[in-house]
């Protein structure tokens, strides 16, 4: 325990730089993955070819796109959004099969339903397709963020600190207790970010929550339009 | 709308984050501050950053704002960056450094190494004093193989009869003084296997295990005294002389300048190894132990 | 884009196809070691998953360690293994193997419960032992859905052997730290793209074995949709 005593507001620090990183690639896979997915879905052909690229993007090691990145877009290698774009790449390949699927999954009745009844395009999509891919979105979220989180730690490797720089050193001064605090301090991040989109998914999916008594009264309301015409 | 609006928010929280987190500062800003900012830098080792953190400390000490940005990574990784003017302040080793500017170079003992280097420096930086602190790379064995084969020098290899196998960083592969090195000047085959630890736990255990039977660990290691492990003396000089030596940028005034030289001075090879000592066994950071020997010898 | 013909150049070489450093030598190293890892790691996860799969007991349990084991980061349990172990195959190969499990087990106990309990009830009441109702009734029709996950469980574990080489001189990994560290971007890109390659094949090895899968389980393809 020797190694905690005089190293935790390092370790704290380290953890906060990890999740600075973390979080706006988690987002940004997001909101390039949402319409990316839907526009995959809409158009098979072009779904296709998407699908595989992104296939092809994950599988492109992490260190030598750590190096190709900054000499591409021409930002220093240790520069924030170096790491960044990275994750959001592989956080985008990772997504974007889930979105595509999710809304593959929509039943199509329920969107001819909710046609018949008068929206809109848009509205279908906001208003009916969009809640009922979330379920599937969200457990591909959860992929990201546990994927994203682990994945900064290989920036150490290239100097970029975050809880890397844990295992590093630790490796360096044979102190296991230093790599420990790194893992541990790792997993709760990807824990407690899974937590929150769990939550998140709650909040989203009202409708979810039906087999809770008391619930029924909003949910019959919520699932309506869809019920009648099935 | 809501949706839109709210991924509308999530881009701007977005822009605001990663703005506001923003770890590198590639120029220097030489703004309205009285004293400007210094960049530190370190290698990705732990007890160059414990150089750096004294550097750091001391001109904090004296009024500079100084930004750290250390654990960089190898030679080949940092010293680009302090070319480009990214960095101001790194603290090196005299032979190495000269090895990379002028791979060629015959010098071998410590005044023409550091003389040597004084010219290969590139333009827009410059070396300060070099200290009497060295941390030299060393081939090593254990006492048990040493007396085993009775090795004082790395000449006696060449008596070994059994495969040897050499473990080191991946850079010392490639490097002049590696296998290509031990060949051309002592006629002497190795294997190379790599072992990413500079010299640490895992390079110790390796030799202790007959993984490998020769490593390159750092003469400032604690744990070359620690388990009793043999330096070979290098007669041929496939090792320069390395001084613990900072390089600084153009930006580095005289005052700063001097202020480094006074600690450089103090610092000697047995005080090295004692801060070492202090990292891997005390387990405290660099920041920790820096202040101490500072303070320990009146410089802040 | 000179670095570009770097690479290709580098990997023209035909010097560097051959010998213990060599291109034939690095990838037949990473290709044994994901075969091996993935072997191990569905010889532990396969029967664990569809255990659970089976009985329908244990699966909160055995999904929430396997999600938190999905979080670990390889990295880190490679450095605490070899600190423990020393340098060579054994650190990586364990780290590995956790890395494999999460995904193999996922595809294992997603794959089996997922099968009709209709089916399963007919298989059971037409007298068949629940050891051959798993190995003639679930397994099958769960195929599909279980090569699924040895196929992410393969991919991930081809991409992070390049971990390796961090304490073993063995993989695809080695031109990856060998270029890093020395500044050789072209022999960095080099490993990269040879890793991409091999990650493809193994893509399409897989993924035509899991269409296979899929005409075992359902073989006039008329398996009525699941809500997964």
């Amino acid at each position: 325990m020797i190694w905690l005593v005089t190293g935790w507001p390092q370790a704290l620090q380290l953890a906060l730089t990890h999740l600075a990183l973390s979080l706006p690639a988690i987002i940004l896979s997001v909101l390039i993955a949402l319409p990316l997915g839907v526009l995959a879905n809409r158009r098979p052909q072009f779904g296709g070819a998407l699908l595989s690229s992104a296939g092809l993007l994950y599988a492109i090691p992490a260190l030598p796109l750590l190096i190709i990145v900054p000499a591409l877009l021409g930002i220093p290698l240790r520069s924030p959004v170096t790491m960044v774009v990275v994750l959001t790449v592989y956080g985008f390949a990772l997504l974007v099969r889930s979105v595509a699927d999710a809304f593959g999954a929509v039943d199509q009745t329920v969107r001819r339903a909710a046609v018949a009844i008068g929206h809109s395009p848009r509205a279908v999509f906001w208003q009916v397709e969009l809640p009922l891919a979330v379920p599937v979105i969200l457990s591909g979220v959860r992929v990201v963020v546990v994927s994203t989180i682990g994945l900064v730690t290989i920036g150490a490797l290239v100097g970029i600190s975050s809880l890397g720089t844990l295992f590093t050193d630790g490796f360096q001064r044979g102190i296991v207790e230093e790599v420990l605090t790194g893992m541990v301090l790792t997993v709760v991040l990807a824990m407690l970010l899974d937590t929150v989109v769990v939550i998140a998914g709650r909040i989203l999916t009202p409708w979810t929550r039906a087999s809770r008594p008391g619930r029924e009264k909003a949910d019959r309301h919520l699932t309506a339009s869809a019920e009648v015409h099935r | 709308m809501k949706p839109r609006i709210f991924a509308a928010a999530l881009s701007a929280a977005t822009v605001i984050v990663l703005s506001g987190c923003s770890t590198s500062a590639p120029l220097n800003t030489a703004g309205t501050n009285s004293k400007e900012t210094f960049v530190v830098g370190s290698q990705d080792y732990y007890s160059n950053e414990i150089i750096a953190e004294t550097y750091a400390q001391a001109l904090e000490a004296a009024g500079y704002p100084v930004e750290r940005q250390l654990r960089i990574g190898q030679r080949e990784a940092y010293l680009p960056e302090i070319e480009a003017g990214q960095i101001d302040l790194v603290p090196e080793y005299t032979g190495p450094a000269l090895q990379h500017w002028q791979p060629g170079t015959t010098a071998r003992l410590a005044d023409a190494v550091y003389a040597d280097l004084q010219e290969a420096v590139p333009e827009n930086l410059r070396v300060l004093e070099q200290s009497p602190a060295t941390d030299q790379d060393a081939y090593v064995v254990t006492r048990e193989f040493a007396d085993r084969w009775n090795l004082t020098t790395i000449a006696d290899l060449a008596k070994v009869t059994e495969p040897l196998t050499l473990g080191g960083n991946s850079e010392g592969e490639t490097r002049p003084n590696g296998p290509r090195g031990l060949k051309d000047k002592y006629g002497v085959d190795v294997a190379f296997t790599p072992i990413e630890d500079g010299g640490g736990p895992l390079t110790v255990k390796a030799l202790q295990d007959n993984d490998v039977q020769l490593a390159i660990i750092y003469t400032a290691d604690p744990s070359i005294q620690k388990n009793d492990l043999v330096v070979l003396q290098d007669p041929e000089g496939l090792f320069l002389a390395s001084n613990v030596v900072p390089v600084a940028s153009d930006d580095i005034n005289d005052e700063a300048a001097t202020l480094i030289n006074k600690i450089s001075s103090v610092m000697t090879a047995k005080e090295l190894i004692a801060l070492n000592a202090r990292s891997v066994d005390e387990k405290l950071p660099a920041a920790t132990i820096a202040k101490d020997w500072l303070t320990a010898k009146s410089l802040i | 884009m000179t670095l570009v013909f770097e690479t290709l150049a580098w990997l023209n070489d035909s010097a560097r196809w051959a010998g213990s450093n060599g291109i034939t030598q690095r990838l037949l190293e990473h290709l044994a070691v994901t075969a091996g890892v993935v072997l191990v790691g569905a010889a532990i996860a396969l029967p664990v998953g569809i255990t659970v799969g089976h009985t329908h007991r244990g699966r909160t349990v055995v999904a929430a360690l396997a999600g938190a084991a999905r979080a670990i980061p390889t990295l880190g349990l490679l450095t605490i293994l070899g600190l423990a172990l020393g340098i060579g195959l054994q650190a990586p190969v364990l780290a590995l193997i956790v890395l494999a499990v999460p995904s193999l087990l996922a595809g294992a106990y997603a794959g089996v419960e997922n099968v009709s309990p209709a089916t399963v009830d007919a298989a059971r009441a037409s007298g068949m032992s629940e050891l051959q109702i798993i190995v003639l009734v679930e397994l099958p029709l769960a195929a599909p859905i279980i090569l699924g996950g040895v196929r992410a469980a393969t991919l991930q574990v081809v991409a992070t052997a390049t971990l390796a080489a961090y304490v073993a001189d063995v993989g695809l990994g080695r031109y990856l730290y060998a270029g890093l560290k020395t500044r050789d971007y072209p022999q960095m890109l080099a490993g990269a793209v040879l890793l991409m390659i091999l990650a493809l094949l193994l893509e399409l090895l897989l993924s035509a074995v899991q269409r296979a899968g899929r005409r075992v389980a359902s073989p006039s393809g008329s398996q009525l949709p699941h809500h997964a």
